[in-house]
């Protein structure tokens, strides 16, 4: 059982695309060999920035033999008076055997002669050589070239393959490059070629020897290296940032990391502005003291094995010092025009072709955000309605300052920490000029599931509003999310929205919140070119329940047949949905609720079946003289539970609301043990649907039970 | 002065070298270009030399005007206009990085005491509808080579595609004299008196003078002006040449293919139309619409539509000059088979020679 290396050479693969490369290889190389009867014991990837290896050990070095049956004509055809004919004669020169040798089998279509054929298997290189091209070449790039001919395409130029079985060299050959036993080392630490023994640890070994580490080495590495740099000052830590260093342990084959500093006086800047400089433009990881507080160091990660000389660091430095002067120019150049005078030359910045400038926008979402005011007072939620109207009034407004153009990831993070400085209304007490500046800086929060909401209902207010606005645009334009397209990032925005409604508790309809985002384009120019009402009605109370489906599932941990059960109740008050989904969680263990969820699927059925023959339940049920004791039973159940399932469903109190349902499996179970529905009597069969509708009615408004999936439920 | 380096190169030093590097790896050099232009990819020497099928090497110094990047002389970091080192590798060789590390090495770079990373960067050019992919090319943190693939140039795809490296002289000099300000640069040092001339010395009036005319003083209405003239004259030149040696347009490529190529290259004098005039006319209206957005005198909703205009010029004349060349290769080399290889819609029109393109040895 030899073992298998690959290893596809190329120029520098973008940091961001690797890890998703290297598990695609994996994935790709693994189906193949078990596509191919080759499969290997265990499977092992070796990834760097110029490089993606896969390995295999233990694969075959041949397929097995395979003995198939071929089927043959009918042996009516094949034989007459028991003689072979020429059919048959024919079939068996065809499948290389004597007509001796034949067979006969039933098949569907009767009775057929057929034979055994051995198909020799193939040797693994061969199979290898013929399909590793086609695998290399569909890998997914979210961006990808050609050098040579237009129909190869990689993400960067491919250099070099090692393509092994043990130690034989495998006759691969990619995008005109043959396959060999010869690797390339780092670039700057090694010369020359790196030849190869063999793949498992001889590979990982070599590589080692030529400064070329894997992955988890590379992180681990790097970890040391910050640990010990962080430690030359008293008392101070990395901050840890996952992002970061997942960059740039893609970054590197063979990583050191050193200590850098700068002037102090550069920590009269926002920590915000010093951080994204450090660590989206140079890639470098902030140190902070016991406390929290930004420390004048920065650490470096170096794709070589060290700076005795410190003539790295000292580059560094400099860079940063250019940086920050830049930064620092910036700042004092945009403290020149308050945002408050730059509200006008919003309306030179587009918002999108159709939807209007930044101004309109700014309009448009000062009048939703006034609706929202209104709804979440009349639900007893305090809300400054002057702070939100200042805020929303000053959010964009940073869109034209320098430091943004320059920074575009900080937008409104920059708004925020302008009007904080700027002393905007002098007039306003302080507390409420801070709470403006920091709905400002919070508005494009949460920027990801895993992101805090904003602090106050002020900045939750402005961010919605913001969002909806924007969603409902898009989607009036038809410009609808699909699949992996989605330019204007939607998806997003309304994760944000659902989040921030479950995390804040505000009642707010979702339908009702984008309607109104919709109504605030009533007359502009864009309303030509919207899409009918029903049908932006439909697309977005679509799109905003798969939102809140994720929310529950990916981010509240719901599982997926309670979510589908409370979504298809009702999907458009998050706050209820989520309510309904923890006393539905709650309850789902109980084995009344199986047996409920059972009940629930079988009058489901059983209406349905009533209404495609056209049988139309009662208006209402009622006690009849001739019904069965049974339906009597449930009949006085009902009467007696409903109403005081209904007033813990006004309370949202859901889950004794289920508790109480729960008392319904004994005489449901004995109803449907002792009474036929569908009966003859019309009167007797309307009531007892009647009875069953207002059951699963009083079920479903709470979740559909349907949905619920009993089988392999502890 | 860099610790690292004992002696740095001056400025005009560090241009020598890299040219003279160049030089011996079978690039013509060529002088900068002598229309204002944004970057060295729009000298006529990339944007028109890359498109076609013949292989080209050819590095030059350009100095690119980015009126909107002044900064009157006052920021130590940032330029109106900026220096490039512009070097195209058509087809791009094998060991093209390796190449290019060694020419950090001829500027006194010691590779083994410095960081250098290829990180991501793809380059586009909406006003000339070109990209590529690419690095920018990192060294101790600092960008100091932006390296692309090109993969598309006018709007067409390239075969054989180049390779271009782009270096930042001024950031790259500023380096290796470990100094803070462009302006602190050495440009030149007198070897018999060891006088020094400054950066500063040679380039802050320009700065300076530059920046107030392009902030304040450019005259909107009369730039408009000549914006337009350009525009229109450099449309008039492209009709003509449509209507002389193109009458079929765009929706009829495929008889364009077959008899009225032919027809075409019949026609006298094809070779002789001013198609480079016309790109001069394309790149003065490039540079007029970035002194109308320096001057703030454009909307950023108007912006999208006039970089549109310049780009349909630079696309036309991307199409009627690879029409051209080949027309001109058919007239030398008498008539030529059609490649199968062809697969690039470009391509198909320009007919490639039988002759295979000789690699450039290195």
């Amino acid at each position: 059982m030899p073992d298998f290396l690959l290893e596809i050479g190329c120029e520098e693969i973008p940091a961001r695309m690797i890890n998703a490369a290297s598990a695609e290889l994996r994935e790709r190389v693994g189906a193949l060999l078990v596509r191919e009867r080759l499969a290997a014991e265990q499977i092992t990837t070796l990834d760097t920035p110029r490089r993606l290896a896969v390995m295999a050990a233990g694969v075959a070095a041949a397929q097995e033999d395979m003995v198939e049956q071929i089927t043959g004509p009918s042996v009516s055809v094949a034989y007459k008076d028991g003689q072979p004919t020429p059919a048959a004669h024919g079939f068996a020169k065809k499948a290389g055997i004597e007509v001796t040798q034949l067979e006969t089998i039933f098949t569907p279509k009767g009775e057929c002669i057929a034979a055994k054929v051995t198909k020799r298997g193939r040797n693994a290189a061969e199979i290898l050589a013929d399909s590793l091209p086609k695998e290399i070449a569909t890998i997914y790039w979210a961006k990808n070239m050609y050098w040579r001919k237009p129909t190869e395409r990689f993400v960067r130029p491919v250099r070099w393959l090692v393509a092994m079985l043990d130690s034989e060299a495998i006759p691969l050959e990619v995008d005109g490059i043959r396959a060999g036993k010869t690797s390339r080392g780092h670039r700057i630490l090694t010369t020359g070629e790196v030849p190869i023994p063999g793949p498992g640890s001889a590979y990982v070994d070599a590589l080692r020897a030529a400064k070329v580490l894997g992955r988890a080495e590379r992180e681990q590495q790097i970890r040391r290296a910050l640990d010990a740099a962080a430690r030359t000052i008293a008392g101070a830590r990395w901050r840890e940032d996952k992002a970061l260093l997942d960059t740039v342990v893609n970054l590197t084959e063979f990583p050191s990391a050193i200590l850098g500093s700068f002037d102090p006086q550069f920590l009269a800047l926002p920590e915000e502005v010093l951080v994204t400089v450090m660590r989206d433009h140079q890639k470098y990881f902030a140190i902070e003291d016991a406390e929290g507080k930004l420390l004048p160091h920065f650490l470096a990660v170096l794709n070589t094995d060290g700076d005795p000389q410190g003539l790295i660091r000292h580059g560094n430095e400099r860079v940063l010092r250019a940086r920050f002067n830049d930064a620092r120019f910036f700042w004092e150049t945009d403290q020149k025009k308050s945002l408050l005078d730059r509200l006008e030359s919003l309306r030179h910045v587009t918002f999108q072709k159709d939807l209007g400038s930044y101004y309109d926008k700014t309009l448009r979402v000062q009048r939703l955000c006034s609706w929202v005011n209104e709804i979440l007072k009349q639900n007893g939620i305090a809300v400054r309605p002057g702070v939100v109207h200042k805020a929303v009034c000053l959010a964009k407004t940073d869109l034209t300052t320098e430091l943004v153009k320059e920074f575009t990831e900080l937008q409104g993070i920059v708004g925020g920490l302008y009007a904080r400085v700027q002393q905007l209304d002098p007039g306003l007490p302080k507390a409420t000029r801070m709470a403006i500046a920091d709905a400002i800086y919070d508005q494009y929060k949460p920027e990801s599931t895993d992101d805090d909401i904003p602090r106050s209902v002020e900045g939750a207010v402005l961010s919605i509003g913001d969002k909806a606005d924007t969603i409902a645009g898009m989607f009036a334009l038809g410009l609808v999310p699909s699949g992996s397209k989605d330019p204007f990032a939607l998806r997003r925005q309304a994760n944000a929205i659902v989040k921030i409604i479950a995390e804040k508790a505000l009642p707010l309809p979702l339908g009702d919140l984008v309607r109104d985002a919709r109504s605030g384009y009533n007359g502009s120019a864009a309303e030509p070119k919207f899409v009918a009402t029903d049908q932006f009605a439909r697309s977005t109370r679509a799109f905003f329940c798969e939102r809140l489906e994720f929310y529950l599932r990916d981010v509240r941990g719901y599982a997926h047949d309670v979510v589908r059960a409370v979504l298809a109740t009702d999907a458009d008050d998050v706050v209820d949905a989520l309510a309904r989904a923890d006393a539905v969680k709650r309850v789902l263990h109980m084995t009344e609720f199986q047996a409920i969820g059972a009940a629930c699927k079988r009058i489901r059925n059983i209406l349905r079946q009533a209404q495609e023959k056209g049988i139309q339940p009662a208006p209402a049920f009622e006690s009849l003289p001739d019904s069965a004791p049974e339906e009597m039973n449930l009949t006085a159940y009902m009467q007696q539970t409903v109403p005081r399932v209904e007033a813990h469903r006004t309370k949202r109190e859901y889950f004794d609301a289920l508790m109480l349902l729960s008392t319904a499996r004994e005489p449901v179970d004995a109803f449907f043990e002792k009474v036929m529905v569908m009966v003859e009597d019309e009167r007797v069969r309307g009531n007892r649907l009647a009875l069953l509708q207002t059951l699963l009615k009083e079920f479903s408004t709470i979740a559909d039970f349907s949905e619920i999936v009993t089988e392999g439920k502890a | 002065m860099n610790p690292a380096i004992s002696n740095p190169l001056t400025f005009q030093e560090l241009l020598l070298r890299l040219q003279s590097f160049w030089a011996d790896r079978g690039c013509v050099l060529q002088q900068p270009y002598d229309v204002e232009v944004g970057a060295g990819t729009m000298a006529p020497e990339t944007f028109l030399r890359v498109l076609g099928p013949k292989p080209y090497r050819v590095a030059y110094v350009q100095p690119s005007r980015r009126p909107a990047d002044g900064r009157y002389g006052e920021n130590p970091n940032r330029l109106f206009k900026h220096m490039q080192l512009q070097v195209i590798l058509k087809p791009p060789p094998e060991n093209v990085q390796e190449l290019y590390l060694e020419s950090l090495t001829a500027i006194g770079i010691d590779l083994r005491h410095h960081d250098i990373k290829f990180e991501e960067d793809n380059w586009e050019a909406p006003t000339l509808s070109a990209w590529g992919v690419g690095w920018q090319v990192m060294l101790d943190g600092l960008e100091i080579t932006q390296f692309t693939y090109f993969q598309q140039c006018g709007g067409i795809d390239l075969l054989p595609i180049c390779a271009e490296l782009t270096y930042g002289l001024e950031r790259i000099t500023a380096f290796l004299q470990d100094v803070d300000s462009i302006y602190d640069i050495v440009w030149a040092r007198n070897p018999e008196t060891g006088e020094v001339v400054k950066y500063g010395d040679v380039r802050l009036a320009d700065e300076l003078q530059f920046s107030i005319y392009n902030f304040e003083d450019a005259d909107v209405e009369k730039t408009w002006k000549h914006f337009e003239l350009y525009e229109a004259e450099c449309k008039g030149l492209l009709e003509r040449y449509r209507s002389l040696y193109r009458p079929s347009d765009e929706e009829k490529v495929e008889r364009v293919e077959s008899s009225l190529d032919q027809q075409s290259a019949a026609l006298p004098g094809k070779a002789r139309f001013p198609l480079l005039a016309a790109y001069d006319l394309c790149l003065k209206c490039s540079h007029l619409f970035n002194i109308l957005d320096a001057r703030g005198a454009i909307s950023v909703t108007e912006r999208v539509g006039v970089i549109g205009r310049v780009r349909a010029l630079a696309v036309v004349i991307a199409k009627a000059w690879v029409d051209q060349q080949a027309d001109e290769k058919n007239d030398s080399e008498g008539p030529s088979e059609k490649s199968d290889e062809a697969n690039a819609a470009h391509e198909k029109k320009a007919k490639r020679s039988k002759e295979r393109p000789t690699p450039v040895a290195i």
